[in-house]
């Protein structure tokens, strides 16, 4: 039993994340939001770098194996930066053809994955109807109930999300439009039952680092900003939300160390249950906290604040991941 | 990483499983806040000590079994999973052996250890006073200077265990003079049946006498009861609440052995539609979880060469709100009959309910968080 990240894992996250302090990154979510996803692009590319792309990939098509530990380490940073793009829906588009074990499919999709050089996003039976990024993204990859694996390029009908740089659309009404079948049966559907969970932990890693960064910027607001002639970060109301702030996200962490460990469908569920409640309850404090500042899209910390509900939901509810945990209990843990 | 134990790790498991099987009485024994609980606990404690299941992470000479904190972990685990009852002598164990083990002298160890380990000799916290709470340092009983020893005098409260334990550790003030209230304490033991104290039970919210109010009159202790140097019983002290918070005094295996219950309520009673109920047994079950896994991470960085400090206080705070909500939960489970002050549930819950306030209460706790941990700046309380 050694619970504790290697200096090899905490290196690598530290490379991540010392990237992404110098990538300026909100430039990049506003441009994403407004629809040109150049900046996010180059930023894809620089991630690409750092290899991060190639943890959802078997080493056999270019990866560097399936590694959800350090995969969801990235997605830590990549939460914590507010990083843009159907990231986790990339990953996890990647499991499901390392899963589906087609040799033609894997070779034909992976190795791009792998490198960054393409990127996905993906819909599946028991998610979300829209798809994420869809007008970035390489290709369009759904799983419909028949278990049928489509893939689809262009740009669809945009719907607007709460957090403008989510960019949803709908398959087109009547289901099949014509994409490309690239498989079919029961193999898929066990591949994008895995390609599910890893969505899941890779979203909750990523609602971790979204609960650090709204966790951090408070702090430092609130070692700042001055009322009655003193720091507000001195009083006590102040200070006891904060430190709930930070046992909230300290407990949640390591659920999704576990979960990355042994990704079954119950340690996965609760680490998505209490990272996605973390992060939301600290978009909460650090809106209360901040004031009316925080109330504007000016602000920076709007990028967080309003990816932090959406996230909470994506890939699992907190209602659907209650129901999971309870599900996972049968028969009884000891 | 690796969440997985050694071979060895198993096997003491299943050596602990093996033994606690055997010996965990059949009927839970009566509630330790009463005499003949009391009595009953104090017994359980000489069969643990028997076979060397009472202080397992103590060195060999004192009665335990010289394990590592993740045995000790594992051990409760086992513990707890059994239904085996709980511990009369936790204040000792918990609280003042660690204290010893850092700051007592060797023979002071050799006399107070062994009669610990084995329950003949059962200890009661001694800190709290009538206006000394969480400000603890501002305490005034005394302790002056006699021939050969000290004589305490004063008022303690809140005194865990102490309406029917055998002695008593607390800090008392040796020098009034000393510039700053947390100087000048210091750190001794008593006896509770000494010439010139008092014992007050109080009376739980339950009516159980958990604790009590002790009157110091002159009381005689030897200098062989003072531990460390005079004057230094409060950074002595702060060493040991380090303990209370963290991880020793609620060790993951207990929320996990609770949650387990919990749900096996939640299948008998639980209303299938009641969804908002069945959402509060799975917090339950994520929170033991959490909370173990925390733990183990603690573990891990202890096994490195790392230490705990103020993360101790996340360990309280987190605990103590978990008790209470699991503990909540069950009664909503048990609808009409939660009511029933001798059910399984009654009594676990009201002691859940001091959780948030002792071993420094919550604000306190969330004080210390946001300062040490978040450095954020002293303020008006």
């Amino acid at each position: 039993m050694r619970f504790l990240l290697t200096d090899e894992q905490s290196d690598f996250a530290r490379t991540l994340r010392s990237l992404l302090g110098s990538a300026q990154v909100p430039a990049a979510v506003r441009a994403w939001a407004d629809g040109d996803a150049a900046p996010g692009r180059a930023l894809w590319s620089r991630l690409a770098g750092t290899g991060l792309f190639a943890l959802a990939v078997p080493e056999a098509y270019e990866g560097a194996g399936l590694l959800p530990l350090e995969l969801s380490l990235g997605f830590v940073e990549l939460g914590r930066a507010g990083v843009p793009g159907p990231v986790v829906e990339s990953a996890a588009a990647s499991v499901l053809l390392a899963e589906l074990a087609d040799e033609a499919l894997a070779k034909r999709f992976l190795p791009g994955l792998a490198q960054g050089e393409t990127s996905a996003t993906l819909t599946l039976p028991d998610g979300s109807p829209y798809a994420l990024d869809a007008d970035a993204a390489t290709y369009c990859f759904t799983v419909s109930g028949a278990g049928e694996l489509r893939w689809r390029g262009g740009p669809r009908e945009p719907v607007r999300s709460t957090d403008p740089a989510r960019r949803l659309s709908l398959p087109p009404a009547g289901g099949d439009d014509g994409g490309e079948l690239l498989a079919a049966g029961p193999a898929v559907t066990r591949a994008a039952e895995a390609a599910g969970r890893w969505a899941r932990l890779l979203t909750a890693a990523q609602c971790l680092g979204v609960g650090e960064a709204l966790l951090a910027r408070t702090v430092e607001y609130a070692k700042q900003r001055t009322q009655f002639g003193t720091p507000i970060g001195g009083f006590q109301a102040v200070k006891h939300r904060l430190a709930d702030t930070l046992l909230d996200l300290e407990f949640a962490r390591p659920l999704v160390w576990a979960a990355a460990l042994s990704p079954g469908p119950g340690e996965v569920a609760a680490a998505k249950l209490a990272a996605g409640e973390a992060s939301y309850r600290a978009a909460m404090t650090a809106l209360q906290l901040h004031g009316a500042v925080g109330y504007t899209e000016e602000l920076d910390l709007s990028l967080w604040l309003r990816k932090a509900r959406p996230l909470r939901d994506a890939w699992g509810t907190p209602s659907a991941c209650r129901a999971e945990v309870l599900r996972s209990l049968t028969p009884p843990r000891r | 990483m690796e969440l997985a134990h050694t071979a060895d790790v198993e096997a003491f498991r299943a050596e602990a499983r093996t033994w606690l099987r055997a010996h965990v009485p059949a009927r839970p024994l009566p509630s330790l806040e009463t005499a003949e609980g009391f009595a009953a606990h104090r017994e359980w404690e000489a069969v643990l000590h028997a076979d060397r299941w009472s202080v397992v992470s103590w060195p060999e000479e004192y009665g335990g079994r010289g394990v590592d904190i993740v045995k000790w972990l594992v051990f409760e685990e086992e513990y707890w999973a059994a239904g085996a009852p709980g511990r009369v002598s936790q204040n000792g164990i918990n609280l003042l052996a660690p204290t010893l083990f850092d700051h007592a002298s060797p023979q002071q160890r050799a006399r107070v250890l062994p009669s610990m380990a084995s329950g003949e000799v059962i200890w009661a916290q001694a800190w709290s006073e009538p206006e000394s709470g969480s400000d603890l340092a501002s305490l005034t009983s005394r302790a002056v200077r006699t021939e050969g020893g000290w004589l305490l005098t004063g008022q303690k409260t809140w005194s865990s265990r102490a309406a029917f334990a055998d002695r008593a550790f607390g800090i008392f003030r040796t020098d009034p003079d000393a510039p700053k209230p947390h100087q000048g304490l210091t750190y001794l033991m008593f006896d509770l049946r000494a010439p010139g104290v008092t014992v007050r039970p109080i009376g739980r919210l339950d009516g159980k006498p958990a604790f009590a109010e002790l009157f110091l009159d002159q009381v005689f202790a030897p200098d062989e009861d003072v531990i460390g140097e005079p004057g230094q019983g409060w950074r002595i002290a702060m060493s040991t609440t380090g303990n209370e918070r963290g991880l020793t005094l609620r060790s993951p295996g207990r929320f996990l052995a609770a949650a387990d219950r919990l749900v096996g309520l939640w299948r008998t009673h639980g209303d299938p539609s009641d969804t908002a109920l069945r959402d509060r047994v799975a917090d339950a079950v994520v929170g033991a979880r959490a909370y173990e896994l925390f733990t183990w991470a603690n573990a891990s960085r202890f096994a490195a060469g790392g230490t705990i400090g103020a993360e101790s206080s996340l360990n309280k705070v987190f605990w103590s709100q978990y008790d209470i909500a699991l503990h909540e939960t069950a009664l909503d489970l048990l609808g009409a009959d939660a009511e029933l002050a001798e059910g399984e549930w009654a009594e676990p819950w009201v002691f859940s309910l001091a959780g948030p306030i002792y071993a420094g209460t919550n604000e306190i706790q969330r004080d210390i968080i946001a300062e040490r941990l978040l450095g954020l700046p002293k303020g008006r309380r």
